[in-house]
């Protein structure tokens, strides 16, 4: 009950949100002019996921930690009345998390319903497509959470965010690159797909493009990764990983949540 | 009058809040040391201090937004710590309200409202009374900060509460509404609410408490009534009574 008036609220403030309209309206008018200049196809759908490997992360935990330092306050007033903290907590997030969600599914699916429904060959890396973002944003918006828990100062917080964003979206790269190099030597198929695990981007990155059909040209780690994620192990393990990603900095923040002072 | 009797039939016990040897550190500052405190019933009790005493940590720990490090704190005849519900009793005004901006004051009024559950009718008068019924329909954010104030105010007045927490309630609000304000806790404390004022402004605790709580670095430094801190000091200006008991403290 409470979870649900507070996600309600929060979702009619949210909704009325300059900054997640002109988010969205972004988005969206990004996914109409690829798909409309580049012709349609694989390479638009491979553009929109640049895109959203990194555009999607940046704004769902930037946006989220701004709105949480914001929210402080009132959360003060939420916690004086009659309710418990988990559901407070609950009804916080998911009233974050979900309009961003819903949002970008919206802008990013919308373009494509109308300008390439027809083509069924798009299906599914648009469903990856889609799948990924909407992921990546409950993963970074739950990362902003935890984060506003953690840090009481708004700039050092803000700070945090935006450095675990381009930590996961290109440091962690650049230490794939650089064990590769190193060891390049010896078999690193096993170890790369380990690393590949441990950072929710990378495998979103590789989900779409194992759909896109471009494993052929990563060579023989391409058919390793191929071959796992292509099977009903590599999928469990790599949704597994995500669901951590999600289901793990939540916790955490729930945790802190309850028991932190306001 | 009748509009301001709390919801509850009220067993009144002769303390409200009680509190023993209340201590918070945060990381190694000591905040509030060893705190005693008991405020009685239909009283109105100023908490005052100078900046950094511990008075807005004091009130988060009534509110359990602060778990206490070290002793025990009974609101309306429950422990702090034992659930939210003993909260249903409190009204609370906090110093800087900061509401959803893109939320109009009503959606606000009714999200605390669903929130409690209280079947409580709308209180127009209230609303009236700060000069709030043309801007609630406003969103929150081209609302100027006397006005987010008054809202603050008339949140914390709404559901009637047996107890009634202010930090610095008269501050950023015009002499209008102060003064509204100030008429609307004397018809509570009227009424057998408890109210517990934190407060700098010393001739608006002149005005209004019965009782006084002073704090001196997260210790309680005196506590009685206001005509007691008079006795005491030998002096009958509050601000000279409050000066001397810092002015011997420090020596």
């Amino acid at each position: 009950m409470t979870s649900m008036t507070v996600f309600r609220y929060e979702l009619q403030d949210l909704r009325r949100s300059r900054w997640l309209l002109g988010y969205l309206l972004c988005l969206f008018l990004l996914t109409e002019a690829l798909l409309r200049f580049s012709g349609g196809g694989p390479r638009a759908v491979l553009s929109l996921m640049n895109v959203v490997l990194g555009v999607v992360p940046l704004v769902s935990i930037v946006f989220g930690t701004m709105y949480l330092y914001g929210s402080r306050s009132f959360i003060q007033l939420l916690l004086a009345q009659p309710v418990g903290r988990g559901e407070l907590f609950a009804g916080l997030y998911a009233g974050l998390a979900l309009p961003l969600a819903v949002g970008f599914l919206l802008a990013v699916g919308l373009p494509f319903l109308w300008d390439g429904g027809g083509d069924g060959a798009l299906a599914g890396p648009l469903a990856m497509v889609l799948d990924a973002g909407t992921l990546l944003t409950l993963v970074f918006t739950a990362l902003a959470v935890l984060v506003s828990l953690l840090v009481n100062d708004r700039a050092k917080g803000l700070g945090l965010a935006i450095l675990i964003w381009v930590v996961v979206t290109a440091l962690y790269d650049a230490l794939i690159v650089l064990v590769a190099t190193t060891f390049s030597d010896y078999p690193l198929e096993l170890p790369l797909l380990g690393l590949t695990l441990l950072n929710p981007i990378d495998i979103a990155r590789v989900s779409m493009l194992l759909r896109l059909d471009t494993a052929a040209l990563m060579g023989y780690t391409g058919a390793v990764f191929e071959r796992f994620f292509g099977s009903f192990v590599g999928i469990g393990v790599s949704a597994g990983a995500v669901l951590l990603w999600w289901v793990g900095p939540l916790a955490v923040a729930q945790r802190r949540f309850c028991r932190k002072d306001f | 009058m009748t509009d301001l009797a709390p919801l509850q039939a009220i067993p009144l016990p002769c303390a409200v809040i009680e509190g023993s040897g209340i201590g918070k550190r945060y990381g190694r500052v000591p905040v509030l040391r060893g705190i005693d405190l008991s405020v009685r019933a239909g009283r109105v009790t100023a908490v005052l201090g100078p900046n950094g005493a511990g008075k807005s940590t004091l009130v988060r720990v009534l509110l359990g937004l602060v778990r206490p490090d070290e002793g025990t704190v009974t609101v309306a005849g429950a422990p702090v710590g034992d659930g939210p519900a003993y909260r249903a009793a409190i009204g609370y005004m906090p110093q800087q309200p900061h509401f959803p901006e893109n939320l109009t004051g009503r959606e606000v009024v009714r999200l605390l409202r669903e929130l409690r559950g209280q079947p409580i009718p709308e209180d127009d008068a209230l609303f009236q009374a700060f000069g709030l019924t043309t801007e609630l329909d406003k969103p929150v954010r081209v609302l100027s900060g006397g006005t987010k104030q008054k809202l603050n105010a008339a949140l914390a007045f709404m559901f009637r509460p047996r107890i009634l927490l202010l930090d610095e309630p008269t501050a950023g609000l015009d002499p209008v509404a102060s003064g509204v304000l100030k008429a609307r806790i004397l018809e509570a404390r009227q009424a057998g609410v408890s109210v517990l004022l934190v407060s700098h402004v010393l001739s608006e605790v002149e005005d209004l408490a019965d009782d006084v709580l002073l704090l001196l670095d997260g210790q309680v430094e005196f506590q009685g009534s206001l005509r007691g801190l008079r006795e005491l000091t030998g002096e009958t200006r509050l601000e000279q009574a409050v000066a001397h008991l810092m002015r011997r403290r420090a020596s």
